[in-house]
């Protein structure tokens, strides 16, 4: 409250700061400039939604509870259960009604509480949602947002930490985001609900909490990023390091050890997921000649397959070591923690491979 | 028995988890006689497809608090090998499946299991578990139209308890509740004071005999209240008053059964005393127990995925073995290397 305040004396009155659209959480960042990934998809909402009445937002617990891991925090008090609208708990009904609200004209932002849920609902995503433009040969769009978090979060097990990228990211007609930081999860929501196009916006429960340094730009209420391309997250010169939403960080981290044994990696985060920007990976790869890609979903037809191949098919040539990945092990996440560390790809795993690499 | 057990069950593990000494717990505070109340008209070969909050009802089939304990650590001596989250028990001896996490998806399961009961002649009936929420589910109503239409001895057993998390019954639907839902599938319906043991008891007794008698489904629905908040990642002074809680916990299942007891002459206050103090120490050593067990063995992160471990697997799995052998550091604390 109090740096809303502050706030408020630099730019005006309280009344013109509420009204252009800023909530509380975003108005707290703004004076630090850290931002956590949940403050952004907050405030990325309720900025879309101050912005089109078209938009809105529904899914179990979006309203009163505020969302399940609390991203609609203060929006029902702001927009009413109109816009915030909570719903029964049938996911295969409210993603349906999300569909032929988008039909009709609106631009429904989905929750699902986690994206294991949206099984239930997976026909609507992708026999209706995806295909319907297609199918009315143009005439029916159907702008719309899935989103919730994906994959393993810690100690809910086999049926709560599933990762759904590559399974969204095979259909033609969806757009998959998977955003890692806070400048992701602001840019990439924005630009996702003003997609025409459904799009699947896969968060990770784990990085919520996590805060983010972000500059001016990132916090303007235009702020948009494109869909369908990668970013470069940290340059390097022997090896490309590639992967999406918390693996990113992974990379990360494993670059900063790789640099004590005088490895410079290049780490690209795949916040598009499709449209897949590879351009930009296969440029990397041509200037390092070594590829390594991560992900903690199961291997067979997963992400990093995918990586791979586009490399094989691009820049064969250019490379000095056969394509790697490190992937979740094949098994269904166990509950037991030491169980569930086991089966997850660390940093280490990641430092490992590409030392083995490099020969080193 | 069950009654104290698992009053105090939830009271010691509920604390245990806001300690952190395990990821998540649900009690189920003013439900209990639904729980206890159903299992107990049931017969053991009666096969039970639950949902999260009936653990009532393995406490009665003779689960130990020495196996829920286990469970909720996932240790080496928990029959679900430390796979699934806390309280998703399960135990084939006891015929209780174990709980599958997306809502109402055991509610087919049910359907399916009790329609091979008739086509294998075996006189029994499987009982479903569910809440008012998850009765939203399509899962429900597919569940319902097949076990009419297969005329399959199943009981489905809601739990309306008032809330799904922070939605009321009242948002979750607009008709008159789950037992209307019944006929409309041409099924044997009945609503009972959830809160009363003996009315749970009776009509469960009654339904069964319909069920397995007639080979077709019946549906209960047992009106009480979740005292408790919604799970351990909940805080339900959030979104309901205290007045609310205040005058449904003084219609608590447990004491209105211990009031009758006493006032039949078969309790009194000192034994009810000695029972509770007895279980809470009971439940207390079985946590510290569960707690110091190893863990399952490195090999159960492969095995149970297929019937017989695959090439692919074998390999990974060697991987791991060879890797451990080299880094034996990197073996989490309290895990056996069985590779
Ligand atoms: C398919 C699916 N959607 C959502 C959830 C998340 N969820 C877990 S419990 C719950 C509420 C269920 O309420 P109810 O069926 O009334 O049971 P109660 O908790 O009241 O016992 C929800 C929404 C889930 N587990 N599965
Ligand atoms: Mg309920």
């Amino acid at each position: 409250m109090q740096a809303l305040l502050r706030l408020s004396r630099q730019g005006g009155s309280l009344r013109q700061i509420q009204s252009s659209g800023l909530s509380v959480a975003f108005a707290r960042a703004y004076a630090s400039h850290e931002l956590t990934v949940r403050d952004a998809l907050n405030s990325a909402l309720d900025e879309e939604l101050a912005r089109d009445d078209s938009v809105f937002v529904l899914g179990e617990e979006v309203g009163e509870y505020q969302g399940a891991y609390k991203i609609t925090r203060g929006l029902l008090q702001k927009y009413g259960a109109e816009r915030i609208r909570d719903t029964p708990i049938t996911e295969a009904g409210f993603t349906g009604i999300a569909t032929g609200a988008a039909m009709a004209g609106l631009r429904p932002v989905c929750e699902f509480m986690t994206f294991n849920f949206a099984m239930q609902a997976i026909d609507q995503i992708i026999n209706s949602a995806a295909k319907t433009l297609y199918m009315s040969a143009g005439t029916i769009p159907v702008p719309i947002v899935f989103r919730g978090p994906n994959g393993a979060a810690a100690g809910v097990a086999a049926q709560h930490s599933q990762c759904y990228g590559a399974w969204y990211s095979h259909v033609p007609g969806l757009k998959v985001i998977a955003p890692y930081d806070a400048e992701d999860a602001r840019g990439l929501l924005k630009a996702s609900i003003r997609d025409p196009d459904p799009v699947v916006f896969l968060e990770n429960e784990i990085l919520y909490g996590q805060a983010f340094p972000v500059d001016d730009k990132v916090l303007d209420k235009d702020f948009v990023l494109p869909i369908g391309k990668c970013k470069i997250q940290k340059e390097g010169t022997d090896i490309t390091l590639v992967g999406f939403g918390r693996c990113v960080g992974h990379n990360l981290k494993a670059a900063a050890e790789l640099e004590k044994a005088g490895i410079s990696a290049e780490v690209i985060n795949v916040r598009s997921l499709k449209p897949l920007d590879r351009d930009t990976i296969v440029n990397s790869v041509k200037k390092t000649h070594r590829v390594l890609a991560l992900e903690e979903g199961w291997p067979q037809c997963g992400f990093c397959a995918e990586i791979i191949a586009v490399v094989n098919e691009e820049c064969f040539d250019d490379l000095d070591a056969p394509p790697e990945r490190v992937t979740g092990a094949e098994v269904p996440m166990p509950y037991a923690a030491n169980l569930e560390a086991a089966a997850l790809p660390t940093p280490a795993d990641v430092v490992k491979v590409a030392k083995r690499m490099l020969g080193k | 028995m069950d009654f104290p057990g698992g009053k105090a069950m939830d009271a010691v593990f509920y604390d245990s988890q806001r300690q952190g000494r395990f990821s998540f717990y649900m009690t189920s505070g003013g439900e209990e006689a639904t729980a206890v109340g159903t299992a107990a008209a049931l017969q053991p070969e009666d096969v039970i497809f639950s949902q999260y909050r009936e653990h009532g009802v393995l406490l009665h089939r003779g689960f130990t608090l020495q196996e829920f304990a286990h469970q909720c650590f996932g240790n080496k001596h928990e029959p679900g090998k430390g796979r699934q989250m806390p309280i998703h028990y399960g135990s084939k001896a006891l015929n209780f499946h174990t709980v599958s996490a997306p809502l109402a998806t055991q509610l087919p399961h049910a359907v399916g299991a009790a329609y091979a009961l008739k086509l294998q002649g075996v006189k029994a009936c499987t009982a479903a578990y569910f809440g008012e929420g998850a009765a939203s589910e399509g899962d429900f109503h597919a569940a319902a139209n097949f076990a009419s239409t297969l005329g399959a001895p199943v009981l489905f057993i809601c739990r309306n308890n008032g809330y799904a998390i922070s939605t009321p019954a009242t948002e979750q639907y607009k008709g008159d509740g789950i037992a209307g839902r019944g006929a409309s599938y041409g099924m044997a319906s009945t609503r009972v004071d959830g809160g009363d043991a003996r009315a749970v008891y009776a009509a469960t007794a009654e339904a069964r005999q319909i069920a397995v008698a007639g080979g077709c489904p019946v549906l209960i629905e047992a009106m009480s209240y979740r005292s408790g908040h919604h799970s351990t990642s909940d805080d339900s002074s959030r979104y309901r008053t205290a007045d609310e809680m205040r005058r449904w916990r003084a219609r608590d299942p447990v004491e209105r059964m211990q009031k009758w007891m006493t006032h039949q002459g078969w309790w009194d206050e000192e034994q009810e005393k000695e029972l509770r103090q007895s279980s809470r120490k009971q439940v207390v050593e079985a946590l510290q127990i569960a707690q110091k067990e190893d863990k399952p063995p490195l090999s159960c992160m492969f095995t149970d995925v297929y019937a017989d471990l695959p090439w692919h697997l074998k390999e990974q799995q060697a991987e791991v073995a060879d890797f451990v052998r080299r880094h034996p550091e990197m073996l989490p604390a309290g895990m056996p290397n069985d590779l």
